[in-house]
């Protein structure tokens, strides 16, 4: 049962959409005819707007990042440890934006819309969309909620490069950056994982060519494999031992090849619930999204030179673990930054369970956050 | 204001860029962004002092010194610093190596196992000297490379490091007369001011 009433929720939220109706133009080369961004906000924006906080989502996340839409709703928005009152994203002094990125499929236009020129779901034909893509399109939003400059663009992992690219891309937009569990590309072995997660979801035969819906169905085995080991890949080898050791689901071993041990049937629940809330096509996307990353190429491949646009000052964190965004790509950040000369503040967070950590509410990781935003109200003169 | 920090605040530009090895709760970066405007960076292992840092809106940097800094290319700074860590860092002699390759100018700040107070307990007690600038037992002390002036500047001499100036203070960084005479005798502790090259 959900606690509205608890005096650091942000309690009952209702999503909002920001209509764009001009043409869009992606960097892939295609243009939508328009778009629409499903957000919300917690907390009030200040007279001189100056306290926004934009919350950027990671793979699989949405907008819906604190509080409750309904009362029955058993749990809270995906990120609610961190957003509320006297939480370490205040909303008692900043004003928090939380969007459903393009290409997503919890309200923002994505695979799941209807496509004005033909009059059918895009479904596959979606076109693919770039960090850079999102960041634009998160701008406009910006321009629509009056907001000239945010207090700060923070995000994890995925969020965590939107938040670096708005840095480069639109220097004088935000006034700090938090990169929690990120890096400035994604590493072979990271694609290569994103790889076999897509693959799973091609190869089922339910997914026809991403027509699924069409034919009245859904890869549901698809993308539940690709959840499983995207999964296993967010959790460390310490973390999974401490949560499920080798625990059985009954008390006696049966040899047998059904879900014998605590982990599977873990992995088969979290497989199976994803399969029914997520859509193949924009899984698809956001990996790829994931994938092409790389804010350095256009500054041949130099990040210092690409961060050197950046007017912001940052903040990066990392945790031991995480064996996915490991603290390795967070210190090639940081050291980037250094060498622009960019004010830059890194913690390394001591969790055991690997790059979920940046989900969870680690006392050390929400002290180093709640101290990093509480100066950015001081800075700002208490004004955000 | 702290004596320590106006010291070293007199052998740094204005606007220079400034890396601090074992930075601490950040005063002495927190002190030059102020009076010096400089660019400045810290690195610290300790949790709460990172917080600490963070909250003064200084640019700490969560690293550990003994795992080198490769990380951080050469001559990318105008000065590095090291206040009162070299004993305490696994290898002294590399880290002054990379210091002066990192940074064009180095500060060393550290406790003299030479000073008289220390030779004096040594030697009525024989036991391993506890100061008001050395407070810890042999135990529990995180200072494992101790050393006197003599032998500091004996390692500048053979690794060709310049010794541009020397500062020489008391525990509570005063100068006093006698100290300039004896240093290696009546100063507790001492700022360095590092180039490469020469002797």
């Amino acid at each position: 049962m959900s606690d509205l009433s608890s005096a650091d929720s942000v309690g009952l939220v209702i999503p909002e959409t920001y209509r764009h109706q001009q043409p869009f133009a992606l960097q892939c080369g295609e243009t939508l005819e328009g778009f629409e961004l499903v957000y919300e906000t917690y907390g009030e924006l200040n007279d001189q707007a100056s306290n926004a906080v934009l919350v950027c989502h990671a793979l699989s996340g949405h907008h819906h990042a604190a509080g409750f839409h309904e009362a029955a709703e058993s749990r809270p928005g995906w990120w609610d440890s961190c957003i509320g009152p006297g939480k370490p994203i205040d909303t008692r002094r900043f004003y928090v934006v939380s969007l459903n990125n393009l290409g997503g499929c919890h309200g923002s236009t994505g695979p799941r819309s209807i496509n004005p020129t033909a009059g059918t779901p895009f479904g596959p034909e979606f076109p693919l969309v770039t960090v850079s893509d999102w960041v634009r399109s998160q701008r406009l939003l910006a321009d629509h909620l009056g907001i000239q400059q945010f207090a700060a663009v923070i995000g994890g992992s995925l969020g965590g490069m939107q938040a670096m690219q708005w840095a480069i891309d639109f220097p004088d937009r935000l006034r700090a950056a938090v990169l929690i569990a990120s890096a400035a590309k994604l590493s072979a072995q990271n694609i290569a994982f994103n790889e076999i997660a897509r693959q799973a979801i091609l190869t089922d035969p339910e997914y026809h060519h991403g027509k699924y819906r069409e034919h009245g169905v859904n890869p549901d085995i698809g993308l539940m494999l690709a959840r499983m080991l995207g999964h296993v890949t967010y959790l460390s080898d310490d973390g999974m031992r401490q949560k499920f050791g080798r625990e059985l689901k009954s008390g006696d071993l049966s040899l047998g090849l059904d879900v014998e041990f605590q982990v599977e049937s873990y992995l088969h629940h979290q497989g199976r619930s994803f399969s029914k809330q997520f859509d193949a096509n924009t899984y698809l996307l956001m990996t790829r999204a994931l994938d092409y990353f790389d804010p350095a190429r256009p500054y041949e491949d130099d990040l210092v030179v690409a961060l050197s646009n950046a007017l912001c000052k940052f903040c990066v964190i990392s945790f031991t673990t995480d064996w996915r965004f490991s603290v390795k790509r967070s210190k090639e950040i940081v050291d980037a930054l250094v060498e622009a000369g960019k004010n830059v503040a890194s913690a390394v967070i001591e969790s055991d369970h690997g790059h979920d950590s940046f989900l969870l509410p680690i006392s050390r990781y929400f002290k180093v956050l709640s101290t990093y935003m509480n100066r950015l109200h001081r800075e700002a003169g208490g004004a955000c | 204001m702290r004596a320590d920090l106006a010291i070293i605040a007199d052998l740094i530009n204005p606007g220079a860029r400034v890396l601090d090895l074992g930075c601490g709760e950040g005063d002495l970066l927190a002190h030059l962004q102020k009076t010096k405007q400089v660019n400045g960076y810290g690195l610290e292992i300790d949790s709460n002092n990172i917080t600490t840092c963070i909250d003064k809106g200084v640019n700490v940097i969560e690293q550990n010194l003994d795992q080198g800094l490769d990380n951080f290319a050469s001559d990318s700074f105008d000065m590095v610093i090291m206040t009162e860590t070299l004993q305490s860092v696994k290898s002294p002699d590399l880290m002054l190596t990379d210091m002066l390759r990192i940074g064009e100018e180095c500060i060393v700040t550290f406790p003299n196992f030479g000073y008289w107070r220390c030779r004096l307990y040594f030697i009525l007690r024989g036991k391993m000297p506890v100061a008001e600038h050395l407070p810890y037992s042999w135990y529990d002390t995180p200072n494992i490379h101790l050393c006197t002036f003599r032998d500091f500047e004996r390692l500048c001499r053979d690794k060709g490091v310049r010794i541009i100036e020397r500062f020489v203070a008391d525990s509570k960084h005063l100068n006093r007369p006698l100290m300039n005479l004896f240093p290696n005798f009546f100063g507790a502790i001492a700022f360095y001011r590092l180039g490469s090259g020469g002797g």
